[in-house]
């Protein structure tokens, strides 16, 4: 706390230097953190509105607002610009960035120019991506299954060209993260005191850099199929369809960890701050990342039941896959271990880390649902997934989000948001996507298949409900904005630690200095000591702190 | 050259977030290596197709090879071969602050770069006056199996992708010869040629593993 006086001279990172080009040109990570966040929420408002328009088709069975072939395209860029654009880098790129190297007491990530080199590498696949939609689009839907991805006319090769150009973005974002966690611990910070967000950040990156080079051959490759015919994907020279899809989903059954460890980071953080207690299970929660991590590259299969794969390679997928729900589990049980008997806090990080465990153990339940074999051949392709991986990325990746952006929104910025305001927008969010997903779990099993422009007259009440509880998350998500940017112009000042927090961040004044710390700190303990009436700086020479 | 002052080294200003210089070379290093990784990762892929196809189309692998030039593929081989050794040179001449040796080292490097390149441009032109192309720009009639367009494609991706790597290391051996040229080097700071070093190395390993598989099917 004494840290804090050095912030009365009033110079922080968001004003050691002035102008648009020393926001353009920084190496600041905390800065690229905050370009990746602004360009992240842009993508992700333009995929929203996509979803938006898809559930307002969905209002009636017949057409509503737009024909099957628009349809199709709205629903390829929603889940490509969400996928590869949104939820893939939402964490690391913005909150991770930002945290990774204050949490280990740095100046900044291994290779500041390489991390920002990423961000416009991001950007620049984004542009390709987009830019795409100006033209004649794409309408292959997120996963570009062959063989009708080389045959459909249209910009495939654009938004192609967009994946493959932001995935060495997430490639170099890996490297740079498993380096900085190597080289750049303070002094005093071992393996054993890493804050929980840390381990979650290590483990993704594991994944980005194994993960994503395979993405890029085989979207390099799909590209090469639609230029120059090339027929490795193709049946009709003697290619092999099936093959595609198993090259994309040996990334994108991965790719969803990308999504979901950051989460598992950002929530081990956010609990035991708002119980007062110390964390449950370190290790436990540390460890399981690697094991989900490590299970998560042996099940690509179990998207690929009823694909004319083997019966006892479908078996041993689907076996394998069930495995995924033990490591997790063990993290949910921690989480609930460490709230056990601690004295709860409802701030909203704490009120976003409780809707985090309601979605994501519906998310992840259903998963076991379908990845038993009898049931996935009865589910695939229905609403049923549909609402199983939106419970998964967005009940949990983004619920994490909005948890980690309310928790270090005071850090970021200096500024407090309305507590009250928040927790309305919470109550909408977390209503609002229990009323637009629910429903699709019934939907799913009563058979009504996605990606298709009209329905069953039966389905009409489901869907009506599903598309009225999408407005109620667009409210949620509008007053979020009013409420953030009115607490970045009028905001009260926010003091350097505000929920009294032990990770290395919050020994720093808010918003950090440009070299984040005013005196590199001394690690001496972990960072997880809370008590119902104090907790234990994990800083040399730091007095306790108060609850 | 010998105009220019050996001994005006620059000093090299270690990164502010970095403790000290080793600490710096080391990061650097790790994170070539963890870069290598993702290049194996890269390569894998098209590995594993050429495995997949030549276990469901073996006799149309055997029969579509001798279409390549196996002398020219061996010839190239050696070419890379040397050119690891002479930039190997390089960066122990570097490493001991001999620069006019190290300049003249990655200047045979590039040359020897350019050589494969050039026999590659031979061989490519080959197969496309005799349409052995990829895919459906195929159109040879010598070779019988109907399956052995599909042997093309994976030749020109390997071989492409391949190529692309080899033309990246001649402009980053280039830019070590200007770095080298502008004194920015010494006994003390050598990191990039280096960095640079394992990446040549790493590009003609895949070469190696390309070679066999590609020319020597039987
Ligand atoms: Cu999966």
């Amino acid at each position: 706390m004494s840290n804090a006086t050095t912030a009365a001279h009033g110079d922080n990172y968001l004003n050691h230097e002035k102008g648009l080009w020393s926001w353009l040109s920084t190496v600041d990570h905390k800065r690229i953190g905050l370009m990746y966040m602004a360009t992240v929420l842009t993508y992700f408002l333009i995929g929203g509105i996509f979803a938006l328009l898809i559930r307002l088709e969905l209002l009636h069975p017949t057409q509503t607002i737009m024909d099957a072939n628009t349809y199709n395209r709205m629903f390829t860029y929603h889940g490509a610009i969400m996928v590869f654009l949104v939820v893939v880098p939402a964490i690391p790129t913005t909150l991770g960035n930002f945290l990774l190297p204050m949490m280990l007491g740095a100046k900044d990530v291994a290779f500041p120019k390489l991390n920002l080199a990423s961000y416009y590498v991001y950007l620049a696949g984004g542009l390709f991506a987009t830019a795409s939609l100006f033209l004649r689009g794409a309408d292959t839907g997120w996963t570009f299954y062959t063989p009708y991805s080389i045959r459909t006319s249209g910009t495939v090769i654009l938004v192609l060209t967009g994946a493959f150009i932001a995935g060495f973005s997430s490639i170099l974002t890996g490297l740079n993260f498993i380096i900085t966690i190597h080289k750049l611990r303070a002094p005093g910070l071992t393996w054993s005191r890493l804050p929980l967000f840390v381990w979650a950040t290590y483990a993704t990156s594991i994944i980005q850099i194994l993960a994503t080079p395979v993405l890029a051959i085989t979207l390099a490759l799909l590209v090469m199929e639609r230029v120059l015919r090339i027929g490795i994907f193709d049946p009709a020279i003697g290619g092999d369809p099936v093959l595609f899809q198993h090259f994309f989903w040996f990334y994108s059954h991965p790719a969803v960890y990308i999504m979901i460890l950051p989460a598992f980071g950002v929530v081990s953080e956010v609990i035991p701050v708002f119980s007062r207690k110390p964390i449950f299970g370190y290790k436990a929660i540390a460890y399981s990342s690697f094991a989900i991590a490590l299970i998560a590259f042996i099940v690509w299969g179990h998207h690929m039941f009823v694909s004319g794969e083997s019966e006892f390679a479908a078996f041993l997928f689907s076996l394998i896959t069930m495995f995924v729900a033990v490591p997790t589990g063990v993290k949910v049980f921690s989480w609930v271990g460490t709230m056990y008997g601690g004295s709860i806090r409802f701030n909203a990080p704490m009120l976003y880390a409780f809707g985090f465990l309601e979605l994501f153990t519906v998310g992840g339940l259903t998963g076991v649902f379908l990845a038993t074999l009898a049931v996935n051949v009865h589910l695939t392709e229905t609403y049923f997934v549909v609402a199983h991986f939106h419970y998964v990325m967005v009940g949990g990746t983004l619920m994490a989000l909005l948890a980690g952006m309310h928790f270090w929104f005071p850090k970021m910025f200096g500024k407090m948001y309305s507590e009250s305001c928040a927790r309305v927008a919470w109550f909408l969010i977390l209503v609002g996507f229990n009323v637009t997903f629910f429903p699709q779990f019934i939907l799913g099993a009563q058979g009504m298949p996605r990606r298709y422009w009209s329905y069953l007259p039966e389905f009409t009440l489901l869907n009506q409900i599903s598309t009225v509880g999408s407005w109620l998350i667009a409210a949620g998500f509008l007053f979020t904005a009013f409420y953030l940017i009115k607490a970045l112009i009028s905001g009260e000042k926010a003091p350097s630690n505000p929920w009294n927090a032990l990770t290395l961040d919050w020994q720093t004044p808010s918003p950090p200095p440009h070299d984040n710390f005013p005196v590199t700190p001394i690690v001496t303990d972990w960072p997880y000591e809370y008590r119902p009436d104090g907790a234990i700086v994990p800083i040399q020479g730091a007095a306790p702190l108060p609850a | 050259m010998s105009s220019t002052h050996e001994s005006a080294y620059p000093v090299h200003h270690v990164g502010h977030h970095f403790n000290n210089a080793s600490d710096e070379f080391e990061a650097a290093k790790q994170g070539m290596w963890v870069f290598l990784v993702t290049e194996i990762l890269m390569f894998g892929g098209l590995f594993v197709a050429y495995g997949i196809f030549r276990g469901m189309y073996p006799e149309m692998y055997v029969e579509a090879h001798h279409a390549l030039q196996m002398k020219m593929g061996a010839l190239n081989t050696i070419v890379l071969i040397t050119s690891s050794l002479t930039m190997a040179l390089a960066v122990s001449a570097t490493q001991r602050g001999k620069k006019q040796r190290a300049i003249g080292m990655m200047a045979a490097t590039i040359f020897l770069a350019c050589c494969f390149l050039v026999v590659k441009y031979f061989e490519y032109s080959h197969k496309f006056h005799e349409g052995l192309l990829p895919g459906a720009f195929y159109s040879n009639t010598e070779i019988t199996n109907p399956k052995a367009p599909l042997f093309f494609s994976l030749y020109f991706m390997m071989t492409g992708l391949h190529g692309i790597h080899v033309l990246i290391g001649i402009g980053l051996i280039s830019w070590m010869i200007l770095r080298s040229l502008r004194n920015e080097f010494s006994e003390n700071f050598y990191t990039p040629v280096e960095l640079v070093g394992f990446y040549w190395h790493f590009v003609d390993i895949v070469w190696i593993y390309l070679f066999p598989l590609l020319y020597l099917v039987s």
